[in-house]
């Protein structure tokens, strides 16, 4: 395996794993299929010349009838992987998704089931600005019935994808995409990383900050810095938003009685909100400060440069919120 | 009624027999209902039996039906055991989803009934992903997505018909127009003057028939089902219609024309078609005999659903997931 693996390498050999493996996973998106250049950023690109337009089909752009395909075929037992481009486009969806994906399980009293991945990018960084960047996974975590997954490395995205993909449930895949050409730790092959399970990224007795996606790798440069004072941060991936671990959480935080949790989102209503609540619940009394929570500012992502750098919580906010649950 | 040219009398008995079970049963749950004996949101399909009867007897148990709210008709058609749908409406353990989809979710998968959807326009998408998988993997199943005339101007409906011409998907679209999109008339809320017509703008045979003429209906989806399976591609089909109980069941009409409805019921297609059947040679006898049966069966399913258990309350936590999640 080659070093220095990208994100769009690392979901580009998942997706060829388990094609090759289960000829049930089929992929359905816009632009996906090699004569369109095997997606915007080519996250697909190959896999319709190696496995066909058959099981690798660029669709027409109709999110509605991408996502209402991929649960049709998903509950006579395909395992269809569809792409919704931008993550601002599931909005498009949300029928499909929230009403149908995430409950036919339920409304059919176990009788069917919507085994789909649904694979998405966004983060701002781009200068996209209001409609292409949005972090929206606290929508889908609020909705029962689905998986929402936010891998923070090329070699997480790897082996969190092949479980969703192989998971009997429909799952939310985001991707970051400002990040997508950042090498990281090259994938252990065919290994998949469980769901509903967070990683211990480094263990530390003082503060246990808690993040997902990209952002994770901000939080263990800060820890990094952090540590040359001594100070021991335990930095958690939580890697499935939902469900979401609660028990490593409590566990860390029973531990270091001190928590910040850290995402791109913006910060009200957010993952954040239910992580500190979680923890109020299970720790009051016990913690030795509040739970600190570090996201987006309240507004839409902001096209001009400073403004969107603004918008995106920084090392520097990182370490102050840490600083801060420190008194 | 059309005459040629000349259709089995056993299908014409057959078409009539399901039918007479729809027209029974609605006539029975809006009686249950109405005693307070079973507590259901009721969308009645009186007055639509002809269209899912004559479309349902040329598809087998593999073939796949997405169906909507007003859809206890469709499902009866096709299939759906009469004990089971009951104890569904019911809300008990026994019925075809435990009780946790109700009337308007019902899925019976050994029928075919896939999807009932509560979302206007919801079941197209879903049909195709049934069709797609077909496809996909080479077998002869066709889908059918039922639908009302208010559902075409929804945009699911135009991403789902192009979708399917695009890539030739073995479905059916069955659009029930019965001139009223909840309370709203039908030229108050479409462009078109025929839902037929839209067909032509996404390539495919669009054909507006008589829905409560059981030949008609026959014809046209007997010639949609065959061109579906023989990798031809999707059909529309509007069979003109009218519901005799109004949206909802308890609906004061007070938004239709005076007269109109007692027009169309003057009209049944339920007794108009069974007089034909006996103009035509088919025995009073016969057609006792097996209303005889249905009322029967009728009795048992009642009898059924009222006493059958409610689910457990553990039922909240199982369904959501694969695996039961607790906490």
């Amino acid at each position: 395996m080659s070093r220095g693996m990208n994100t769009i390498q690392a979901v580009n050999l998942a997706l060829d794993e388990a094609m090759g493996l289960d000829e049930n996973v089929i992929l359905l998106g816009e632009d996906i299929a090699d004569a369109q250049e095997g997606g915007i950023v080519g996250v697909t690109k190959g896999l319709s010349s190696k496995y066909g337009t058959a099981r690798v089909r660029s669709t027409p752009i109709s999110e509605q009838a991408i996502i209402g395909a991929a649960i049709g075929a998903a509950i006579v037992g395909m395992r269809p992987v569809a792409e919704i481009m931008l993550m601002n486009f599931t909005t498009v969806a949300m029928d499909m998704i929230v009403n149908h994906a995430a409950k036919l399980r339920f409304m059919s009293g176990g009788q069917t089931h919507v085994p789909i991945t649904i694979r998405t990018m966004t983060g701002a960084g781009f200068g996209t600005g209001g409609q292409h960047a949005d972090y929206l996974e606290a929508w889908f975590a609020h909705t029962a019935g689905l998986k929402v997954v936010a891998p923070s490395s090329p070699a997480e995205a790897y082996g969190l994808m092949l479980s969703c993909i192989f998971d009997d449930d429909p799952c939310l895949f985001i991707e970051n995409m400002p990040s997508y050409w950042t090498p990281g730790e090259a994938p252990l092959l065919g290994q998949r990383i469980p769901l509903g399970k967070a990683r211990v990224v480094s263990e530390g007795g003082d503060v246990t900050v808690i993040a997902y996606s990209r952002i994770v790798q901000d939080c263990a440069a800060v820890a990094g810095k952090l540590a040359k004072e001594g100070i021991g941060v335990e930095l958690i991936d939580l890697r499935t938003i939902a469900p979401l671990d609660r028990a490593t959480l409590i566990a860390s935080v029973a531990k270091t009685r001190r928590a910040v949790v850290v995402h791109e989102a913006v910060r009200p209503f957010g993952v954040g909100a239910e992580i500190a609540a979680l923890l109020n619940e299970h720790l009051f009394g016990q913690l030795r400060a509040p739970v600190q929570r570090v996201g987006a500012p309240h507004c839409p992502v902001p096209f001009s440069k400073p403004l969107e750098t603004a918008f995106v919580p920084q090392q520097a906010d990182i370490e102050a919120a840490v600083r801060k649950t420190l008194g | 009624m059309s005459s040629e040219p000349k259709v089995d009398r056993a299908v014409l008995v057959d078409i009539y027999r399901r039918m007479a079970l729809i027209q029974r049963s609605d006539e029975r749950f809006r009686a249950v209902i109405k005693a307070g004996k079973i507590v259901a949101p009721y969308y009645s399909p009186r007055g639509q039996e002809c269209i899912p009867a004559a479309v349902s007897v040329s598809l087998g148990d593999e073939d796949y039906v997405c169906t909507i709210y007003r859809g206890i008709h469709d499902m009866l058609a096709k299939g759906v055991p009469s004990k089971l749908l009951w104890a569904e409406i019911a809300g008990k353990a026994t019925g075809t989803c435990k009780g946790k989809g109700g009337p308007m979710h019902i899925t019976h998968r050994e029928s075919g009934v896939m999807v009932t959807t509560g979302i206007v326009g919801s079941s197209m998408p879903i049909a195709n992903g049934l069709a797609l998988a077909a496809q996909i993997r080479g077998e002869k199943r066709v889908a059918v997505a039922y639908f009302g005339d208010g559902a075409s101007n929804i945009g699911a409906f135009h991403e789902s018909l192009n979708m399917a011409a695009v890539w030739k998907l073995p479905v059916v679209f069955v659009c029930q127009n019965n001139g009223y999109g909840e309370h709203t008339r039908y030229d108050i809320a479409t462009s078109a003057k025929r839902i037929s017509d839209r067909a032509a703008g996404y390539q495919m045979p669009g054909v507006t028939v008589d829905g409560n003429d059981p030949l008609a209906v026959y014809k046209a989806a007997r010639s949609a089902i065959i061109r579906a399976r023989s990798g031809d591609g999707p059909t529309l089909i509007e069979a003109m219609t009218f519901r005799f109980q109004g949206h909802v069941f308890g609906d004061a009409d007070a938004y239709m024309a005076p007269g109109e409805k007692q027009a169309a019921m003057a009209r049944d297609p339920v007794p108009r078609f069974r007089s034909w059947l006996l103009e035509g040679g088919v025995a009073e006898a016969e057609l006792a005999t097996l209303e005889a049966a249905i009322d029967h069966q009728i009795d048992e399913a009642v009898a059924f659903a009222l006493e059958s258990p409610l689910p457990g309350v553990a039922e909240l936590h199982r369904d959501v997931f694969a695996e039961e999640i607790t906490a």
